[in-house]
């Protein structure tokens, strides 16, 4: 199938083609506390703190950490579905966060999300191909038979039969429905997919098929996805860089195989040790547990490294002094004291 | 090696749910055995029947469920007894955690409360002795300040340490067979290896037995002595970790393994997936109820109903013509391709 995704809808040229296509700068979201009559602010939730990354045209960047780190915040801040705090965020070259609604408008197009539960992302009451047309007709795209057509050619891409398409969601199973969440998220042709957890609650033998689907429409498409997931292994499957955030912040950065084979932060490490592996006798083992007690509170985040309460190689200067994202052979980044010495310098911001 | 009386037993368990649409079987006999100090893990995806069974040992699938066949625990049926009768094994003999602790945990009544109440409602004692012992199982299950915390209540309490309230909870009266249905998919990874540690530490303190359901490989590898795989309602295949993580012998527990992502897979391949879906209770295909998503289905897999063959004198079992014919020595095959294969058999590819 070559069937290309914009067969109704010509693209605009990009300007600035040499420029990534997402790129996020210091990135900031801080939902305020508010108390008493008057809403007082008394603190704030620091959910994303400071995040800078880019994704290329036709790669895949993985986002991972566990719950609270604020991996779901970025994919809404780049989606814009969140305002963010401060920072910014340029896709093909053109700055979001100033946008206005019209403006944003005609990005809107461009970029997609696909969340964790895919029945609750389609209306019960819609027909299917009401659902995934929606895009066409919001977008003025297209309507009436013509939205049929697309979306018959949107349901073969995703590997589901077309003859389907006046159904309702309930009539599809899980894998199904999140094959139906990715044809609606690929309606207007859109360059970049987020994807927020979208293969995280499917039984293992439909992870896989929507994960090759995945691949395959990257292949098809020439799409970048930022692929959002706590699963490492799955992660690095996908992802051409991963990102690895705790508590708001990017503590390394690497190319998916090296940062598993050889992670540059502790608490890389610890998420590793977490994750079962395969042995050399057929089975899994998980290393010991190697993380101390629980992810803090984003509301009173830790003086100095974020990790330090619960990292196993800690030291006074991690208790005082945030570390800078320290520059390591490799396009690696790490934010760890311990990578100071071999560091070959800071990535500024 | 198991010739002592095993704790429990399920014997020819079958479960059918009244629906609007007649009755369905989510359980088809199914019989496996527990030994005393024994870790027995449930695996299977969803609809698979595996969390049926649990509820079904625990006698708690309510009105809508006809349940046949035999759960002895310690020697007696306990599938004729009333639900008075019931309440003294529930708790002493076996107990259950869930994947959701927040809903085992009553919102209103702080843990003392909910844990003292348990404790006396089991044991003969005075409030004082019980809120000691209430104390006792908080630190036992590694909550920091246990006296504080009979203080809080289930809101105040992340999910890690919600779970850890409800292993306190279940094992107030020193159970002797603890069921754990999926007790860390909710949790983050690194919260996951310090709970299955506790679990495992607890029960060798309790000497209790452990039957954990799940869908987690990983899990499996390093809890469990042996597995029980089921698919569609049945056990496929059963026998030791070990041997079932290195050299499993049904299609199915073959083809589970092989689509999950590891460190070590090829980025660059696709994953090998289980095409199609788990069949509905609805509409389960005849013979084996694998065969419709099986690489190596055949003519005799089309028809008939496969039984549950022993192998290596008893050890383990496998509900697959393959494994019988290697047994055996039988050879007669026809191989059927997807054209050929009759009923609400799904597409291949």
């Amino acid at each position: 199938m070559n069937t290309p995704a914009t067969t109704t809808q010509p693209r605009v040229p990009v300007p600035g083609g040499r420029e990534p296509l997402l790129a996020v700068t210091d990135l900031v979201k801080h939902y305020p506390i508010t108390k008493g009559l008057l809403r007082r602010t008394v603190a704030s939730v620091r959910a994303v703190d400071g995040v800078s990354f880019t994704v290329g045209r036709g790669e895949t960047v993985g986002l991972v950490g566990e719950s609270g780190c604020g991996k779901s915040t970025v994919a809404k801040m780049v989606t814009r579905l969140v305002q963010p705090t401060s920072g910014s965020v340029r896709f093909a070259g053109t700055e979001l966060t100033g946008l206005r609604a019209r403006e944003l408008r005609e990005f809107r197009r461009r970029f997609h999300i696909v969340f964790q539960d895919p029945y609750s992302s389609l209306d019960p009451r819609l027909r299917i191909v009401e659902s995934v047309g929606e895009p066409l007709v919001a977008h003025r795209i297209a309507t009436g038979a013509a939205k049929r057509r697309r979306v018959c050619e949107l349901m073969e891409l995703v590997g589901l039969s077309p003859a389907h398409i006046d159904r309702y969601p309930h009539q599809f199973s899980g894998g199904q429905a999140q094959r139906i969440g990715i044809a609606r998220a690929l309606a207007t042709g859109p360059d970049l997919v987020v994807c927020d957890e979208a293969v995280s609650s499917l039984d293992v033998s439909i992870q896989a098929q929507v994960l090759n689907l995945l691949k395959k429409l990257q292949r098809e498409l020439g799409l970048s996805y930022l692929f959002i997931a706590h699963d490492l292994n799955v992660v690095r499957y996908l992802s051409d860089r991963v990102f690895v955030m705790y508590l708001g912040r990017i503590v390394e950065v690497g190319p998916a195989a090296g940062i598993m084979q050889r992670p540059a932060h502790p608490y890389t490490d610890a998420l590793i040790g977490s994750v079962a592996t395969p042995t050399s006798s057929g089975g899994f083992r998980r290393s010991r547990v190697v993380a101390r007690g629980e992810v803090p509170s984003p509301s009173r985040p830790p003086p100095g490294c974020r990790f330090h309460p619960r990292c196993p190689e800690a030291f006074d200067l991690c208790r005082v002094q945030q570390p800078p994202a320290y520059r390591l052979t490799g396009d690696r980044l790490s934010a760890c004291h311990l990578r100071a010495g071999e560091a070959e310098g800071v990535r500024d911001g | 090696m198991r010739n002592a009386a095993p704790l429990l037993a399920v014997h020819d368990l079958h479960v059918d749910f009244d629906t609007p649409a007649g009755p369905v079987a989510a359980v088809s006999g199914v019989s496996f055995e527990i030994e005393p100090n024994e870790t027995v893990a449930l695996v299977g995806e969803s609809g698979s029947g595996k969390s049926v069974t649990a509820l079904a040992m625990m006698r708690l699938l309510g009105r809508g469920a006809t349940l046949r066949g035999q759960i002895t625990c310690d020697g007696r049926d306990i599938t004729g007894l009333t639900e008075k009768q019931m309440r003294s094994v529930r708790g002493r003999a076996m107990t259950m955690i869930f994947q959701d602790p927040m809903s085992s945990l009553d919102p209103l009544y702080s843990v003392g409360n909910q844990l003292v109440e348990t404790v006396r409602l089991h044991n003969r004692m005075s409030r004082a002795r019980a809120v000691e012992r209430a104390t006792e199982l908080l630190d036992q299950v590694g909550i920091a300040d246990p006296r504080g915390r009979l203080r809080a209540y289930p809101h105040q309490l992340s999910g890690g340490q919600r779970q850890r309230v409800m292993i306190a909870l279940a094992l107030a009266c020193s159970p002797r067979l603890l069921i754990a249905d999926e007790p860390t998919t909710a949790l983050d990874v690194t919260i996951e290896a310090q709970i299955l540690e506790l679990i495992r530490g607890l029960q060798r303190e309790y000497r209790m037995s452990l039957l954990l359901v799940t869908h987690d490989m990983a899990v499996v590898a390093e809890m469990a002595d042996r597995v029980v795989v089921m698919y569609a309602g049945q056990v496929v295949e059963s026998g030791a970790a070990e041997q079932i993580l290195r050299q499993p012998q049904h299609p199915y527990t073959t083809a589970l393994f092989q689509c999950i992502p590891t460190p070590v897979t090829d980025r660059s391949a696709a994953l090998t997936a289980i095409p199609g879906a788990v069949p509905s209770p609805h509409e389960l295909p005849p013979g084996c109820r694998f065969h419709p998503r099986c690489a190596v289905a055949f003519d005799r897999c089309v028809t008939g109903q496969v039984p549950l063959f022993p192998l290596d004198g008893g050890a383990r079992h496998s509900r697959c013509w393959l494994s019988g014919d290697a047994a055996s020595g039988r050879a007669d095959r026809t191989v059927v391709t997807s054209a050929s294969v009759p009923g609400p058999a799904r597409r291949r590819r």
